[in-house]
Protein backbone atom coordinates (compact mmCIF):
# COMPACT_ATOMS: atom_id res chain seq x y z
CA UNK A 1 0.00 0.00 0.00
CA UNK A 2 1.06 3.58 -0.50
CA UNK A 3 1.43 4.91 2.98
CA UNK A 4 1.65 8.39 4.35
CA UNK A 5 4.33 8.51 7.05
CA UNK A 6 4.07 10.22 10.43
CA UNK A 7 6.51 10.88 13.24
CA UNK A 8 5.61 9.41 16.61
CA UNK A 9 8.21 11.55 18.33
CA UNK A 10 6.72 14.74 16.92
CA UNK A 11 3.30 13.71 18.14
CA UNK A 12 4.75 12.94 21.55
CA UNK A 13 6.11 16.48 21.70
CA UNK A 14 2.76 17.91 20.59
CA UNK A 15 0.84 15.92 23.18
CA UNK A 16 3.23 16.98 25.95
CA UNK A 17 2.82 20.63 25.01
CA UNK A 18 -0.97 20.30 25.14
CA UNK A 19 -0.94 18.47 28.45
CA UNK A 20 1.63 20.84 29.93
CA UNK A 21 -0.56 23.80 28.99
CA UNK A 22 -3.61 22.40 30.77
CA UNK A 23 -2.00 20.73 33.75
CA UNK A 24 0.59 22.32 35.98
CA UNK A 25 1.16 19.03 37.83
CA UNK A 26 2.85 17.58 34.75
CA UNK A 27 6.66 17.49 34.84
CA UNK A 28 9.03 16.02 32.27
CA UNK A 29 12.42 14.38 32.80
CA UNK A 30 15.04 13.33 30.29
CA UNK A 31 18.55 11.90 30.35
CA UNK A 32 20.60 13.92 27.83
CA UNK A 33 18.47 12.83 24.88
CA UNK A 34 15.82 15.54 24.94
CA UNK A 35 16.72 16.63 21.42
CA UNK A 36 16.12 13.07 20.20
CA UNK A 37 13.08 12.16 22.28
CA UNK A 38 11.72 15.68 21.58
CA UNK A 39 11.01 16.46 25.19
CA UNK A 40 13.12 19.52 24.31
CA UNK A 41 9.90 21.12 23.02
CA UNK A 42 8.33 20.87 26.45
CA UNK A 43 11.59 22.07 28.00
CA UNK A 44 11.51 25.22 25.88
CA UNK A 45 7.91 26.00 26.73
CA UNK A 46 7.94 25.01 30.41
CA UNK A 47 11.57 25.20 31.53
CA UNK A 48 10.66 25.25 35.22
CA UNK A 49 8.88 21.90 34.87
CA UNK A 50 11.62 20.15 32.89
CA UNK A 51 14.58 18.39 34.45
CA UNK A 52 17.54 16.99 32.56
CA UNK A 53 19.24 14.48 34.84
CA UNK A 54 22.21 13.99 32.55
CA UNK A 55 23.29 10.57 31.29
CA UNK A 56 21.91 8.70 34.27
CA UNK A 57 18.89 6.50 33.63
CA UNK A 58 18.74 4.94 37.07
CA UNK A 59 18.70 8.40 38.58
CA UNK A 60 16.08 9.40 35.99
CA UNK A 61 13.64 6.76 37.23
CA UNK A 62 14.34 7.31 40.91
CA UNK A 63 13.86 11.06 40.60
CA UNK A 64 10.69 10.50 38.60
CA UNK A 65 9.36 8.26 41.37
CA UNK A 66 10.08 10.89 44.02
CA UNK A 67 8.26 13.57 42.06
CA UNK A 68 5.37 11.20 41.41
CA UNK A 69 4.78 10.21 45.02
CA UNK A 70 4.85 13.94 45.82
CA UNK A 71 1.83 14.53 43.63
CA UNK A 72 3.32 15.20 40.21
CA UNK A 73 2.39 13.43 37.00
CA UNK A 74 5.79 12.57 35.62
CA UNK A 75 6.91 11.83 32.09
CA UNK A 76 10.37 10.28 31.85
CA UNK A 77 11.99 9.81 28.47
CA UNK A 78 15.08 8.35 26.90
CA UNK A 79 15.80 5.64 24.32
CA UNK A 80 13.84 2.42 24.87
CA UNK A 81 16.93 0.31 25.40
CA UNK A 82 18.15 2.50 28.26
CA UNK A 83 14.66 3.35 29.59
CA UNK A 84 13.94 -0.27 30.39
CA UNK A 85 17.14 -2.27 30.67
CA UNK A 86 19.51 0.10 32.40
CA UNK A 87 17.12 0.97 35.19
CA UNK A 88 14.82 -2.01 35.44
CA UNK A 89 15.29 -2.44 39.16
CA UNK A 90 14.68 1.26 39.81
CA UNK A 91 11.47 0.95 37.78
CA UNK A 92 10.51 -2.23 39.61
CA UNK A 93 11.23 -1.00 43.13
CA UNK A 94 10.47 2.72 42.99
CA UNK A 95 7.84 2.93 40.27
CA UNK A 96 5.93 -0.32 39.73
CA UNK A 97 5.87 -1.65 43.30
CA UNK A 98 4.79 1.64 44.95
CA UNK A 99 2.48 2.31 41.97
CA UNK A 100 4.15 5.66 41.29
CA UNK A 101 2.47 7.82 38.71
CA UNK A 102 5.34 7.77 36.20
CA UNK A 103 4.89 7.59 32.44
CA UNK A 104 7.95 6.17 30.79
CA UNK A 105 7.76 7.30 27.19
CA UNK A 106 10.63 5.68 25.35
CA UNK A 107 11.67 6.44 21.80
CA UNK A 108 14.02 4.63 19.37
CA UNK A 109 12.51 1.23 20.14
CA UNK A 110 13.00 -1.78 17.92
CA UNK A 111 15.21 -2.78 15.05
CA UNK A 112 14.45 0.35 12.99
CA UNK A 113 16.90 2.30 15.14
CA UNK A 114 19.13 1.30 12.22
CA UNK A 115 22.81 2.18 12.06
CA UNK A 116 23.47 2.36 15.80
CA UNK A 117 23.18 -1.43 15.87
CA UNK A 118 22.38 -4.03 18.50
CA UNK A 119 23.50 -2.04 21.54
CA UNK A 120 20.75 0.47 20.80
CA UNK A 121 18.02 -1.78 19.37
CA UNK A 122 15.49 -2.53 22.09
CA UNK A 123 13.96 -5.89 21.20
CA UNK A 124 13.23 -6.94 24.78
CA UNK A 125 11.70 -3.80 26.26
CA UNK A 126 8.08 -4.96 25.97
CA UNK A 127 9.08 -8.15 27.74
CA UNK A 128 10.84 -6.26 30.53
CA UNK A 129 7.94 -3.90 31.14
CA UNK A 130 5.21 -6.50 30.67
CA UNK A 131 6.70 -8.57 33.46
CA UNK A 132 6.11 -5.84 36.05
CA UNK A 133 2.89 -5.75 38.10
CA UNK A 134 0.99 -2.43 37.91
CA UNK A 135 2.79 -1.45 34.69
CA UNK A 136 0.73 -0.74 31.58
CA UNK A 137 2.41 -1.22 28.21
CA UNK A 138 1.28 0.72 25.18
CA UNK A 139 2.71 0.44 21.69
CA UNK A 140 1.02 2.99 19.43
CA UNK A 141 0.65 2.09 15.77
CA UNK A 142 1.42 5.51 14.33
CA UNK A 143 1.76 9.22 15.04
CA UNK A 144 -1.92 9.91 15.65
CA UNK A 145 -2.13 7.03 18.06
CA UNK A 146 1.06 8.11 19.82
CA UNK A 147 -0.55 11.48 20.47
CA UNK A 148 -3.69 9.86 21.90
CA UNK A 149 -1.72 7.34 23.95
CA UNK A 150 0.33 10.07 25.60
CA UNK A 151 -2.81 12.01 26.45
CA UNK A 152 -4.46 8.86 27.78
CA UNK A 153 -1.58 7.83 30.03
CA UNK A 154 -1.53 11.33 31.50
CA UNK A 155 -5.11 10.73 32.66
CA UNK A 156 -4.46 7.25 33.98
CA UNK A 157 -3.10 7.09 37.52
CA UNK A 158 -0.27 4.56 37.72
CA UNK A 159 2.88 3.53 35.90
CA UNK A 160 2.79 3.25 32.12
CA UNK A 161 5.32 2.40 29.45
CA UNK A 162 4.74 3.93 26.01
CA UNK A 163 6.95 2.59 23.23
CA UNK A 164 7.73 4.84 20.27
CA UNK A 165 9.98 4.45 17.24
CA UNK A 166 12.74 6.56 15.79
CA UNK A 167 11.75 6.40 12.13
CA UNK A 168 8.57 7.80 10.66
CA UNK A 169 5.85 5.17 10.49
CA UNK A 170 2.88 4.56 8.14
CA UNK A 171 -0.33 6.28 9.16
CA UNK A 172 -2.89 3.54 9.80
CA UNK A 173 -5.32 5.45 12.00
CA UNK A 174 -6.83 8.91 11.75
CA UNK A 175 -7.19 11.71 14.26
CA UNK A 176 -10.78 10.55 14.75
CA UNK A 177 -10.02 6.85 15.33
CA UNK A 178 -11.00 5.77 18.83
CA UNK A 179 -8.25 5.10 21.34
CA UNK A 180 -8.67 3.78 24.82
CA UNK A 181 -6.08 2.16 27.06
CA UNK A 182 -6.79 -1.57 27.16
CA UNK A 183 -8.97 -1.55 24.04
CA UNK A 184 -7.86 -3.19 20.82
CA UNK A 185 -9.36 -1.96 17.57
CA UNK A 186 -10.32 -4.01 14.56
CA UNK A 187 -8.74 -2.06 11.73
CA UNK A 188 -9.91 -4.42 9.03
CA UNK A 189 -12.54 -7.09 9.38
CA UNK A 190 -12.02 -10.63 8.12
CA UNK A 191 -13.06 -14.20 8.72
CA UNK A 192 -10.18 -16.59 7.93
CA UNK A 193 -7.31 -15.48 10.16
CA UNK A 194 -6.64 -12.85 12.84
CA UNK A 195 -3.53 -10.74 12.40
CA UNK A 196 -2.82 -9.25 15.81
CA UNK A 197 -0.09 -6.65 16.00
CA UNK A 198 1.14 -3.43 17.52
CA UNK A 199 3.35 -0.51 16.55
CA UNK A 200 4.36 -0.17 12.95
CA UNK A 201 3.69 -3.87 12.36
CA UNK A 202 0.00 -2.95 12.12
CA UNK A 203 0.77 -1.38 8.73
CA UNK A 204 2.71 -4.47 7.73
CA UNK A 205 -0.32 -6.61 8.65
CA UNK A 206 -2.61 -4.39 6.61
CA UNK A 207 -0.28 -4.91 3.65
CA UNK A 208 -0.36 -8.64 4.28
CA UNK A 209 -4.15 -8.62 4.49
CA UNK A 210 -4.26 -6.90 1.14
CA UNK A 211 -2.11 -9.55 -0.54
CA UNK A 212 -3.98 -12.37 1.20
CA UNK A 213 -7.21 -11.01 -0.19
CA UNK A 214 -5.84 -11.49 -3.70
CA UNK A 215 -5.48 -15.16 -2.81
CA UNK A 216 -9.06 -15.29 -1.57
CA UNK A 217 -8.13 -15.19 2.11
CA UNK A 218 -10.01 -12.83 4.39
CA UNK A 219 -7.74 -11.55 7.17
CA UNK A 220 -8.86 -9.58 10.19
CA UNK A 221 -6.35 -7.01 11.39
CA UNK A 222 -6.38 -6.26 15.11
CA UNK A 223 -4.46 -3.25 16.38
CA UNK A 224 -3.45 -4.38 19.87
CA UNK A 225 -1.94 -1.07 20.86
CA UNK A 226 -2.23 -1.87 24.54
CA UNK A 227 -0.07 -4.92 25.15
CA UNK A 228 -0.87 -4.77 28.86
CA UNK A 229 -3.59 -4.99 30.05
CA UNK A 230 -4.40 -7.08 27.00
CA UNK A 231 -7.86 -6.73 25.50
CA UNK A 232 -8.76 -10.38 26.00
CA UNK A 233 -12.36 -9.87 24.97
CA UNK A 234 -11.58 -8.46 21.54
CA UNK A 235 -8.82 -11.03 21.02
CA UNK A 236 -11.06 -13.98 21.84
CA UNK A 237 -13.95 -12.64 19.80
CA UNK A 238 -11.70 -12.34 16.77
CA UNK A 239 -10.03 -15.72 17.15
CA UNK A 240 -13.32 -17.49 17.84
CA UNK A 241 -14.50 -16.13 14.52
CA UNK A 242 -11.37 -16.84 12.45
CA UNK A 243 -10.03 -19.91 14.25
CA UNK A 244 -6.35 -19.00 13.94
CA UNK A 245 -3.96 -16.16 14.62
CA UNK A 246 -0.69 -14.58 13.59
CA UNK A 247 0.93 -12.03 15.88
CA UNK A 248 3.41 -9.47 14.57
CA UNK A 249 5.68 -7.15 16.50
CA UNK A 250 8.96 -5.28 16.07
CA UNK A 251 10.33 -7.06 19.13
CA UNK A 252 11.67 -10.46 20.09
CA UNK A 253 9.05 -13.19 19.86
CA UNK A 254 10.22 -14.16 23.30
CA UNK A 255 7.92 -12.50 25.81
CA UNK A 256 6.45 -9.75 23.68
CA UNK A 257 2.95 -9.28 22.26
CA UNK A 258 2.98 -12.77 20.75
CA UNK A 259 3.69 -14.33 24.12
CA UNK A 260 0.94 -12.28 25.75
CA UNK A 261 -1.54 -13.46 23.12
CA UNK A 262 -0.31 -17.07 23.37
CA UNK A 263 -0.70 -16.95 27.13
CA UNK A 264 -4.38 -16.07 26.76
CA UNK A 265 -5.14 -18.45 23.91
CA UNK A 266 -3.32 -21.42 25.38
CA UNK A 267 -5.40 -21.15 28.52
CA UNK A 268 -8.74 -20.07 27.12
CA UNK A 269 -9.07 -20.92 23.46
CA UNK A 270 -6.19 -22.87 21.93
CA UNK A 271 -5.91 -22.10 18.22
CA UNK A 272 -3.21 -22.50 15.55
CA UNK A 273 -0.81 -19.62 15.97
CA UNK A 274 2.40 -18.19 14.59
CA UNK A 275 4.47 -15.32 15.90
CA UNK A 276 6.24 -12.89 13.63
CA UNK A 277 8.98 -10.95 15.38
CA UNK A 278 12.71 -11.05 15.79
CA UNK A 279 14.13 -14.45 16.75
CA UNK A 280 16.34 -15.12 19.76
CA UNK A 281 19.22 -12.93 18.60
CA UNK A 282 20.54 -9.40 18.78
CA UNK A 283 20.05 -6.95 15.95
CA UNK A 284 22.76 -5.29 13.87
CA UNK A 285 23.57 -2.09 11.99
CA UNK A 286 21.82 -1.34 8.71
CA UNK A 287 19.11 0.80 7.15
CA UNK A 288 15.72 0.49 8.85
CA UNK A 289 13.99 -1.01 5.82
CA UNK A 290 16.82 -3.47 5.17
CA UNK A 291 16.68 -4.61 8.78
CA UNK A 292 12.90 -5.10 8.67
CA UNK A 293 13.50 -7.49 5.75
CA UNK A 294 16.53 -9.16 7.27
CA UNK A 295 14.62 -9.96 10.46
CA UNK A 296 11.44 -11.11 8.74
CA UNK A 297 9.28 -8.17 9.77
CA UNK A 298 7.56 -8.10 6.40
CA UNK A 299 4.13 -8.49 4.85
CA UNK A 300 5.41 -11.64 3.07
CA UNK A 301 6.34 -13.22 6.39
CA UNK A 302 2.96 -12.34 7.88
CA UNK A 303 1.10 -13.67 4.81
CA UNK A 304 2.96 -16.96 4.67
CA UNK A 305 2.46 -17.38 8.41
CA UNK A 306 -1.25 -16.71 7.91
CA UNK A 307 -1.47 -19.35 5.20
CA UNK A 308 0.31 -21.80 7.46
CA UNK A 309 -2.00 -21.32 10.45
CA UNK A 310 -5.02 -21.56 8.18
CA UNK A 311 -3.73 -24.94 6.93
CA UNK A 312 -3.28 -26.06 10.53
CA UNK A 313 -6.87 -25.31 11.50
CA UNK A 314 -8.74 -28.46 12.44
CA UNK A 315 -11.90 -28.79 10.48
CA UNK B 1 63.60 9.60 30.85
CA UNK B 2 61.37 10.10 27.84
CA UNK B 3 60.24 7.31 25.56
CA UNK B 4 60.01 9.33 22.39
CA UNK B 5 62.00 11.53 20.09
CA UNK B 6 60.99 14.29 17.71
CA UNK B 7 60.53 11.87 14.80
CA UNK B 8 58.15 9.74 16.85
CA UNK B 9 56.07 12.79 17.70
CA UNK B 10 55.86 13.77 14.05
CA UNK B 11 54.93 10.23 13.06
CA UNK B 12 52.17 10.15 15.70
CA UNK B 13 50.81 13.54 14.74
CA UNK B 14 50.61 12.47 11.12
CA UNK B 15 48.92 9.25 12.16
CA UNK B 16 46.32 11.10 14.25
CA UNK B 17 45.59 13.26 11.26
CA UNK B 18 45.17 10.17 9.11
CA UNK B 19 42.72 8.68 11.60
CA UNK B 20 40.76 11.92 11.56
CA UNK B 21 40.47 11.72 7.78
CA UNK B 22 39.22 8.15 8.09
CA UNK B 23 36.55 9.33 10.53
CA UNK B 24 35.30 11.88 8.04
CA UNK B 25 35.28 9.35 5.20
CA UNK B 26 33.60 6.66 7.26
CA UNK B 27 30.81 8.79 8.65
CA UNK B 28 30.29 10.38 5.24
CA UNK B 29 29.99 6.95 3.60
CA UNK B 30 27.61 5.77 6.33
CA UNK B 31 25.71 9.07 6.41
CA UNK B 32 25.44 8.53 10.14
CA UNK B 33 27.72 7.93 13.09
CA UNK B 34 29.54 10.13 15.57
CA UNK B 35 32.32 12.34 14.21
CA UNK B 36 32.54 14.88 17.07
CA UNK B 37 33.40 12.52 19.90
CA UNK B 38 35.73 10.56 17.61
CA UNK B 39 37.82 13.53 16.54
CA UNK B 40 38.14 14.63 20.13
CA UNK B 41 40.21 11.64 21.27
CA UNK B 42 42.00 10.92 17.96
CA UNK B 43 45.32 12.01 19.46
CA UNK B 44 44.88 9.88 22.57
CA UNK B 45 43.99 6.71 20.69
CA UNK B 46 46.87 7.33 18.30
CA UNK B 47 49.35 7.56 21.16
CA UNK B 48 47.94 4.38 22.67
CA UNK B 49 47.81 2.25 19.53
CA UNK B 50 50.97 3.47 17.84
CA UNK B 51 53.29 4.01 20.77
CA UNK B 52 52.13 3.10 24.24
CA UNK B 53 50.29 -0.21 24.03
CA UNK B 54 51.75 -3.66 23.34
CA UNK B 55 49.63 -5.97 21.19
CA UNK B 56 49.89 -8.28 18.20
CA UNK B 57 47.36 -7.70 15.43
CA UNK B 58 48.28 -11.07 13.90
CA UNK B 59 47.62 -12.71 17.24
CA UNK B 60 44.72 -10.67 18.64
CA UNK B 61 44.27 -12.92 21.65
CA UNK B 62 47.95 -12.81 22.72
CA UNK B 63 47.57 -13.18 26.46
CA UNK B 64 50.07 -10.57 27.55
CA UNK B 65 48.63 -7.82 25.39
CA UNK B 66 47.62 -4.43 26.74
CA UNK B 67 43.92 -3.80 26.34
CA UNK B 68 41.81 -0.84 25.32
CA UNK B 69 38.21 -0.34 26.37
CA UNK B 70 36.21 2.30 24.54
CA UNK B 71 33.64 3.03 27.19
CA UNK B 72 32.00 5.80 25.15
CA UNK B 73 31.18 3.31 22.41
CA UNK B 74 29.47 5.80 20.09
CA UNK B 75 32.93 7.16 19.25
CA UNK B 76 33.69 3.92 17.40
CA UNK B 77 34.81 5.37 14.04
CA UNK B 78 38.24 6.52 15.19
CA UNK B 79 38.68 3.30 17.18
CA UNK B 80 38.04 1.25 14.05
CA UNK B 81 40.39 3.49 12.09
CA UNK B 82 43.12 2.86 14.68
CA UNK B 83 42.51 -0.90 14.63
CA UNK B 84 42.68 -0.97 10.84
CA UNK B 85 45.84 1.16 10.66
CA UNK B 86 47.37 -1.01 13.36
CA UNK B 87 46.80 -4.04 11.18
CA UNK B 88 43.78 -5.80 12.65
CA UNK B 89 41.80 -5.63 9.39
CA UNK B 90 41.98 -4.01 5.95
CA UNK B 91 41.77 -0.22 5.85
CA UNK B 92 39.41 -0.44 2.84
CA UNK B 93 36.79 -2.09 5.04
CA UNK B 94 36.46 1.07 7.12
CA UNK B 95 33.98 2.41 4.58
CA UNK B 96 31.56 -0.41 5.39
CA UNK B 97 30.85 1.23 8.76
CA UNK B 98 27.21 0.74 9.82
CA UNK B 99 26.26 -1.06 6.59
CA UNK B 100 24.14 -4.20 6.73
CA UNK B 101 26.40 -7.23 7.15
CA UNK B 102 29.52 -5.21 8.01
CA UNK B 103 31.71 -6.27 10.92
CA UNK B 104 32.00 -2.58 11.77
CA UNK B 105 28.84 -2.00 13.77
CA UNK B 106 27.55 1.41 14.83
CA UNK B 107 28.93 0.64 18.29
CA UNK B 108 31.86 -1.71 19.05
CA UNK B 109 30.97 -5.38 18.98
CA UNK B 110 33.36 -7.90 20.46
CA UNK B 111 31.75 -10.77 18.55
CA UNK B 112 32.26 -9.13 15.17
CA UNK B 113 35.34 -6.93 15.10
CA UNK B 114 38.91 -8.18 15.47
CA UNK B 115 40.69 -6.27 18.21
CA UNK B 116 37.57 -5.13 20.03
CA UNK B 117 37.90 -6.41 23.58
CA UNK B 118 34.37 -5.70 24.79
CA UNK B 119 31.09 -4.55 23.26
CA UNK B 120 30.08 -1.06 24.35
CA UNK B 121 27.52 1.59 23.41
CA UNK B 122 25.43 1.79 26.54
CA UNK B 123 27.38 4.46 28.39
CA UNK B 124 28.96 4.11 31.79
CA UNK B 125 29.92 0.44 31.73
CA UNK B 126 33.44 0.37 30.34
CA UNK B 127 35.40 1.25 33.45
CA UNK B 128 33.94 -1.70 35.37
CA UNK B 129 34.93 -4.00 32.53
CA UNK B 130 38.42 -2.49 32.43
CA UNK B 131 38.69 -3.13 36.17
CA UNK B 132 37.72 -6.75 35.63
CA UNK B 133 40.49 -7.04 33.06
CA UNK B 134 42.89 -5.41 35.50
CA UNK B 135 41.93 -7.83 38.27
CA UNK B 136 42.39 -10.79 35.91
CA UNK B 137 45.84 -9.57 34.88
CA UNK B 138 46.81 -9.36 38.55
CA UNK B 139 45.44 -12.83 39.28
CA UNK B 140 47.39 -14.24 36.33
CA UNK B 141 50.49 -12.23 37.22
CA UNK B 142 50.62 -10.66 33.79
CA UNK B 143 52.12 -7.27 33.10
CA UNK B 144 49.21 -6.26 30.80
CA UNK B 145 48.01 -2.72 31.20
CA UNK B 146 44.40 -1.74 30.68
CA UNK B 147 43.44 1.59 29.10
CA UNK B 148 39.90 2.90 29.22
CA UNK B 149 38.47 5.91 27.41
CA UNK B 150 35.57 7.67 29.13
CA UNK B 151 33.37 10.48 27.90
CA UNK B 152 32.87 13.36 30.27
CA UNK B 153 29.09 13.33 29.89
CA UNK B 154 29.35 9.62 30.40
CA UNK B 155 30.66 10.21 33.92
CA UNK B 156 27.13 11.15 34.92
CA UNK B 157 26.35 7.43 34.94
CA UNK B 158 26.67 6.27 38.55
CA UNK B 159 28.36 3.02 37.60
CA UNK B 160 31.55 4.96 36.86
CA UNK B 161 31.79 5.95 40.50
CA UNK B 162 31.13 2.42 41.66
CA UNK B 163 33.99 1.39 39.38
CA UNK B 164 36.12 4.28 40.62
CA UNK B 165 35.73 2.98 44.15
CA UNK B 166 36.58 -0.58 43.15
CA UNK B 167 39.72 0.30 41.21
CA UNK B 168 41.31 2.12 44.13
CA UNK B 169 40.04 -0.44 46.65
CA UNK B 170 41.80 -3.21 44.75
CA UNK B 171 44.82 -1.00 44.01
CA UNK B 172 44.50 -1.47 40.28
CA UNK B 173 47.67 0.33 39.22
CA UNK B 174 47.43 -1.51 35.88
CA UNK B 175 44.29 0.44 34.99
CA UNK B 176 44.66 3.84 33.35
CA UNK B 177 41.54 5.72 32.34
CA UNK B 178 41.24 8.83 30.21
CA UNK B 179 38.40 11.32 30.46
CA UNK B 180 37.82 12.94 27.09
CA UNK B 181 37.02 16.27 28.72
CA UNK B 182 35.53 18.05 25.72
CA UNK B 183 32.87 19.62 27.96
CA UNK B 184 30.07 18.61 25.56
CA UNK B 185 27.35 16.00 25.56
CA UNK B 186 24.18 15.69 23.44
CA UNK B 187 21.86 18.21 25.05
CA UNK B 188 24.62 20.82 25.38
CA UNK B 189 27.65 21.66 27.53
CA UNK B 190 28.20 19.24 30.43
CA UNK B 191 28.22 22.02 32.99
CA UNK B 192 24.77 23.11 31.86
CA UNK B 193 23.19 19.65 31.50
CA UNK B 194 24.62 18.11 34.69
CA UNK B 195 27.74 19.66 36.08
CA UNK B 196 30.79 17.49 36.72
CA UNK B 197 33.09 19.98 38.36
CA UNK B 198 35.15 19.85 40.47
CA UNK B 199 36.18 16.79 38.49
CA UNK B 200 39.78 16.49 39.63
CA UNK B 201 38.70 16.60 43.27
CA UNK B 202 36.12 13.90 42.68
CA UNK B 203 38.69 11.45 41.32
CA UNK B 204 41.15 12.37 44.02
CA UNK B 205 38.50 11.70 46.65
CA UNK B 206 37.99 8.27 45.12
CA UNK B 207 41.66 7.48 45.60
CA UNK B 208 42.94 7.87 42.06
CA UNK B 209 46.19 9.34 40.87
CA UNK B 210 44.99 12.29 38.78
CA UNK B 211 46.87 13.86 35.86
CA UNK B 212 45.51 16.75 33.81
CA UNK B 213 46.74 17.28 30.27
CA UNK B 214 45.95 18.89 26.96
CA UNK B 215 44.51 15.89 25.14
CA UNK B 216 45.70 17.17 21.77
CA UNK B 217 49.35 17.45 22.76
CA UNK B 218 51.13 14.23 21.86
CA UNK B 219 54.01 14.82 24.27
CA UNK B 220 51.66 15.40 27.18
CA UNK B 221 49.70 12.25 26.35
CA UNK B 222 52.87 10.15 26.24
CA UNK B 223 54.27 11.69 29.41
CA UNK B 224 51.02 11.04 31.25
CA UNK B 225 50.96 7.39 30.17
CA UNK B 226 54.54 6.99 31.31
CA UNK B 227 53.79 8.55 34.69
CA UNK B 228 50.71 6.34 35.08
CA UNK B 229 52.80 3.24 34.44
CA UNK B 230 55.17 4.30 37.21
CA UNK B 231 52.54 4.72 39.91
CA UNK B 232 52.23 1.76 42.26
CA UNK B 233 49.11 0.75 44.19
CA UNK B 234 46.72 3.24 42.63
CA UNK B 235 44.82 3.57 39.34
CA UNK B 236 45.46 6.68 37.27
CA UNK B 237 42.92 8.93 35.63
CA UNK B 238 44.15 11.25 32.91
CA UNK B 239 41.77 14.14 32.51
CA UNK B 240 42.45 15.18 28.94
CA UNK B 241 41.19 18.60 28.00
CA UNK B 242 39.99 18.28 24.44
CA UNK B 243 37.82 19.91 21.84
CA UNK B 244 34.90 17.95 20.47
CA UNK B 245 35.26 17.77 16.68
CA UNK B 246 38.95 18.78 16.89
CA UNK B 247 40.58 19.34 13.52
CA UNK B 248 37.54 20.33 11.51
CA UNK B 249 36.63 23.98 12.03
CA UNK B 250 32.87 23.69 11.80
CA UNK B 251 32.76 20.58 13.98
CA UNK B 252 34.86 22.03 16.78
CA UNK B 253 32.72 22.53 19.85
CA UNK B 254 29.55 21.99 17.80
CA UNK B 255 26.91 19.90 19.54
CA UNK B 256 25.31 19.36 16.11
CA UNK B 257 28.12 17.06 15.01
CA UNK B 258 27.81 14.75 17.97
CA UNK B 259 25.85 12.23 15.95
CA UNK B 260 25.58 13.67 12.47
CA UNK B 261 27.55 12.85 9.35
CA UNK B 262 28.97 15.59 7.11
CA UNK B 263 27.14 16.35 3.86
CA UNK B 264 28.98 16.52 0.53
CA UNK B 265 30.20 20.12 0.96
CA UNK B 266 31.17 19.61 4.58
CA UNK B 267 32.96 16.42 3.60
CA UNK B 268 35.18 18.23 1.10
CA UNK B 269 35.92 21.10 3.45
CA UNK B 270 36.68 18.75 6.34
CA UNK B 271 39.11 16.67 4.30
CA UNK B 272 40.80 19.78 2.95
CA UNK B 273 41.25 21.15 6.46
CA UNK B 274 42.77 17.83 7.47
CA UNK B 275 45.29 18.17 4.69
CA UNK B 276 43.94 15.66 2.19
CA UNK B 277 44.66 16.49 -1.42
CA UNK B 278 41.41 16.18 -3.41
C1 LIG C 1 23.30 4.45 28.90
C2 LIG C 1 23.26 5.40 27.75
N1 LIG C 1 22.44 6.48 27.82
C3 LIG C 1 22.35 7.31 26.78
C4 LIG C 1 23.07 7.10 25.64
C5 LIG C 1 22.92 8.02 24.46
N2 LIG C 1 24.12 8.83 24.25
C6 LIG C 1 25.05 8.48 23.33
S1 LIG C 1 26.34 9.51 23.30
C7 LIG C 1 25.69 10.48 24.52
C8 LIG C 1 26.43 11.68 25.01
C9 LIG C 1 27.80 11.30 25.43
O1 LIG C 1 28.50 12.40 25.91
P1 LIG C 1 30.04 12.24 26.28
O2 LIG C 1 30.22 11.06 27.17
O3 LIG C 1 30.51 13.53 26.79
O4 LIG C 1 30.71 11.84 24.90
P2 LIG C 1 31.29 12.84 23.77
O5 LIG C 1 30.64 14.16 23.97
O6 LIG C 1 32.74 12.90 24.00
O7 LIG C 1 30.96 12.20 22.47
C10 LIG C 1 24.45 9.96 24.93
C11 LIG C 1 23.59 10.54 25.96
C12 LIG C 1 23.90 5.96 25.61
N3 LIG C 1 24.63 5.66 24.53
N4 LIG C 1 23.99 5.15 26.68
Amino acid sequence: MKWVYTSQRKEYANALLDIGQKRTDVVVLDADLSSSTRTSEFAKKFPERFFNVGIAEQNLMGTAAGLAVSGKTVFASTFAVFATGRCWDQIRQSIAYPNSNVKIVATHAGITVGGDGASHQALEDIALMRALPNMYVIVPADGAEAYKAVKAVAEHVGPCYVRLGRSDVPMVTTVDSPFEIGRATIIREGTDVSLVSCGQMVAVCLDAAESLQVKGISAEVVNMSTVKPLDVETLLRSVRKTGCVVTAEEHSIRSGLGSAVACVLAQQYPAPMKMVGTPDCFGESGESAELMCRYGLTAEEVSSSAEEVIRRKRT
Amino acid sequence: MTLYDERTIQMLEAKANLLRRHVIKMTYAAQSGHPGGSLSYADIITALFFKVMRFRPQEPLWEDRDKFVLSKGHAAPVYYAALAEAGYFPVEDLLSLRKLGSYLQGHPCRMKTPGVEISTGSLGQGLSVANGMGLAAKLDRRSSRIYCLLGDGELQEGQNWEAAMLASHYKLDNVTAFVDRNKMQIDGPTEQVMSLEPLVDKWKAFGWNVIEINGHDMRQILDACEKAAGVMGRPTIIIAHTIKGKGVSFMEGAVAFHGKAPNADEYRIALRELGEKI
